[in-house]
């Protein structure tokens, strides 16, 4: 860098985001959640505990907020005059969006959640300091500080829960962040086994925790570049793109037709996860 | 109204500030006792916490940031008024700061200590604090220079290091006058080392004039900066109620306000606790007084600045905060905190109350509690009402262990600035001198032009 550009550069130093000028290759992860399909089974919170080793806090702290499920299921009721059999819940799985311009990144001071070139938004655990600035600064809420040390927490794992928890991932310390990661265990191990072959990793060989035990299929997981992927053909019927900040669905009209939308979208941070719309209005 | 008399003797006000090293009142030794007491309390909790984690705070997933750091904020605030009247009032040449900068610049070095232990106590892992430093390493890794929070420890540090050397330098041809007449113990030794060989010949006093000046020239506009910076901690944040504009001059303006408020409580406390009545005259008071309610002002006003454009901005979302900060379960202590923080300064309006010593001190005391429940209706509505529907109707009360440390503090900042006003001449000796000598030759000249009777006394 010299003096010259530091006076008339400043554009060349700066990119768009999503970053166009480092394009994602060969794997830009995304997800599409179909909520007419969602039952709020909780099957995929259930599923992520398991997975990633997620600590079960117990009655009290649950209640208190201090919950870590990294997806939850959120329930909605939709103000009209139906009272409860007749009116259902409406349902709403969240989960780390893995933001292309994630609002979390630029806040953290010590550089601890930063984006992988596969389009994740990754949590460093060792460098974690735990200012907790990216949970107050995400939209969704979607980050889940470890408020005690649970790995030596009494019955986070009851004694006969202990086998089922998976070697591959790490048990957090207290005082780190930790949030959802698409089961980034899975995709490294997916795309070291498919190394050997001296290929990339096709459609559906790599699936999440939640996508695999969602009853329904209402999650979709996959590669949103591989024009093959169930991911991508979904968000192409949808007319949802990733680096836009207002979707056809919005914006045009008879667009409404359309089911795909992304949370939050006027704030810019590009999610990677499509929603789409209820449409059903049986109470289940 | 007494001011201090221009025809005091120089050593007078050399053993009326020595004195008050080695023989205060009794109260010195009850606030001593006290401040003991409520630190070990926060040292208490804050052993606890940092053993069994954050949790005991009772701080949940959208309610990340509580107490911590609204008393961060608070304590940072409050150094703010030190540099406004060693510094600025300096170059603006305003005698009456004189006998009162002293104490004024100890209290914005150790309410900046104060405040840099509440980042410590917010960190979840304390113990790995130095990776927020830029320290050269083998791995090639730097801290993240986008995060508002890194500037804030920069801009923290800095001014902290040029408060300390501000402070410092300020007090050297003091030191050596207490060198030069304290003879025996430990004392002695520290005064010597820490005056530098001070001798008071004309070529040292003109260096350290130079010093002095450039020094407080550098400060000013780091105590601006280091305010915008950590209310861009905020401002750059996406949160509604965070996301603010004029946040940075508003935190200045809050910062100035309970940094004149505190100089008011402790003026009050020195100057019963040391016997300081001749030198911190009730005209220095109501001096003081008439800044703090004009400071009060402008923060009203930047404040209803702050609500209106929320309110007239399309931010529905910003909005609904401002709302819920009004009538949702925080509603009690923001209005407090506008009672407070703009009504309660219109009593510093009233002449006979600018020096009304009981009223001024509850009056001040009271303008930093709505300054402190300021940072708190800063900090912590736009958690229960953010963008996410959510995180809404999920209220989240501070456990007492976090009361406790936040309580704590106070006995951590009342220990340090007592025992420096203790240890150190906390009325500054030898600008009293200059003060007094200016004083009375402005008298004598206007005694010689015979323009006494019109002009009146302390036009300074």
């Amino acid at each position: 860098m010299s003096v010259t550009n530091l006076l008339e550069n400043w554009s060349d130093f700066r990119h768009k985001h999503p970053v166009e000028d480092v394009p994602h290759d060969p794997y830009k992860w995304a997800m599409s959640i179909d909520m007419d399909a969602c039952t709020g089974c909780n099957a995929c919170s259930v599923a992520c505990y398991a997975e990633n080793n997620l600590p079960v806090v117990g009655k009290e702290k649950y209640a208190h907020g201090q919950a870590m499920h990294w997806i939850r299921i959120e329930r909605y009721w939709p103000e009209d005059d139906r009272e409860f059999p007749d009116q259902g819940a409406q349902f709403l799985p969240m989960m780390c969006q893995q933001c292309e311009a994630a609002p979390c990144e630029t806040v953290c001071p010590v550089g601890a959640t930063n984006h992988t070139a596969d389009g994740l938004n990754s949590q460093i655990y060792n460098r974690c300091i735990g200012s907790r600035y990216c949970s107050a600064n995400c939209p969704f809420k979607v980050r889940y500080f470890n408020w005690y040390d649970y790995p030596t927490t009494e019955n986070v794992w009851p004694a006969e829960m202990v086998q089922q928890l998976n070697p591959d991932i790490t048990l957090r310390s207290k005082g780190v962040m930790e949030k959802c990661t698409f089961c980034i265990q899975r995709i490294r191990a997916g795309e070291r086994s498919v190394k050997n072959e001296g290929r990339i990793l096709r459609d559906g060989e790599v699936q999440t925790a939640c996508q695999q035990v969602c009853p329904t299929n209402a999650i979709t997981f996959g590669n949103l570049i591989d024009p093959d992927s169930k991911v991508h053909q979904k968000w192409k019927a949808q007319r949802v793109e990733l680096d836009v900040d207002e979707q056809v669905k919005d914006k045009e009209e008879g667009g409404s037709e359309l089911r795909g939308y992304r949370i939050l979208e006027e704030l810019r941070p590009y999610p990677s996860v499509m929603y789409m719309e209820r449409v059903r209005e049986s109470a289940i | 109204m007494k001011d201090i008399r221009e025809d005091i003797a120089w050593a007078k006000i050399n053993n009326d500030v020595l004195k008050s090293l080695e023989s205060p009142r009794k109260l010195f030794w009850v606030i001593i006792i006290c401040a003991l007491g409520v630190f070990g309390i926060g040292v208490g909790c804050e052993v606890y916490q940092y053993s069994t984690g954050l949790g005991v705070a009772n701080m949940d997933n959208p309610h990340v940031w509580g107490l911590y750091i609204a008393s961060f904020i608070f304590w940072i605030g409050m150094s703010h008024s030190g540099t406004l009247l060693s510094a600025i009032l300096h170059l603006m040449h305003a005698d009456w700061r004189k006998p009162i900068y002293r104490f004024a610049e100890a209290m914005t070095t150790f309410s900046l200590m104060t405040a840099g232990l509440f980042v410590a106590v917010h960190l979840g892992r304390l113990w790995q604090l130095y990776y927020a430093l830029p320290y050269p390493n083998e791995r090639g890794i730097w801290p993240n220079f986008q995060s508002p929070l890194l500037w804030d420890a920069m801009a923290i540090f800095t001014y902290l290091s040029s408060s300390i050397l501000f402070l410092y330098v300020g007090m050297i041809p003091d030191l050596a006058i207490c060198r030069d007449n304290i003879h025996t113990g430990w004392r002695k030794k520290l005064y010597t080392l820490l005056s530098l060989g001070w001798e008071g010949t004309d070529r040292l006093w003109r260096n350290f004039r130079v010093t002095y000046l450039t020094i407080a020239c550098f400060l000013i506009p780091l105590a601006v900066s280091v305010h915008s910076i950590v209310a861009s901690d905020f401002a750059m944040s996406q949160q509604p109620g965070w996301h603010i504009t004029s946040f940075p001059p508003y935190f200045v303006a809050g910062a100035l306000y309970s940094g004149c408020a505190a100089i008011i409580t402790l003026f009050i406390i020195l100057r019963y606790v040391f016997k300081f009545e001749e030198y911190m005259t009730l005209s220095i008071l109501k001096k003081t007084v008439r800044l703090t309610f004009a400071i009060s002002m402008v923060w009203t006003y930047l404040n209803l600045i702050e609500y209106a454009t929320v309110w007239y901005s399309h931010d529905e979302v910003a909005k609904a905060v401002l709302l819920q900060k009004a009538t949702g379960p925080y509603a009690p202590f923001w209005w407090m905190m506008n009672f407070l923080g703009s009504i309660v300064p219109l009593v510093l309006a009233f002449k006979r109350f600018q020096t009304h010593i009981p009223v001024l001190l509850t009056v001040s005391l009271l303008l930093n509690v709505g300054m402190w429940l300021e940072r708190w209706m800063i900090v912590a509505p736009t958690f229960s009402h953010g963008y996410y529907p959510w995180t809404w109707d999920h209220d989240q009360w501070p456990s007492l262990v976090q009361w406790g440390i936040v309580f704590g503090s106070f006995g951590w900042f009342t220990l340090l600035f007592m025992v420096f006003c203790k240890v150190f001449p906390s009325v500054s000796m030898y600008e009293v001198k200059e003060m007094v000598y200016h004083r009375s030759q402005a008298t004598k000249k206007l005694e010689a032009t015979g323009k006494m009777a019109t002009a009146g006394k302390g036009a300074h």
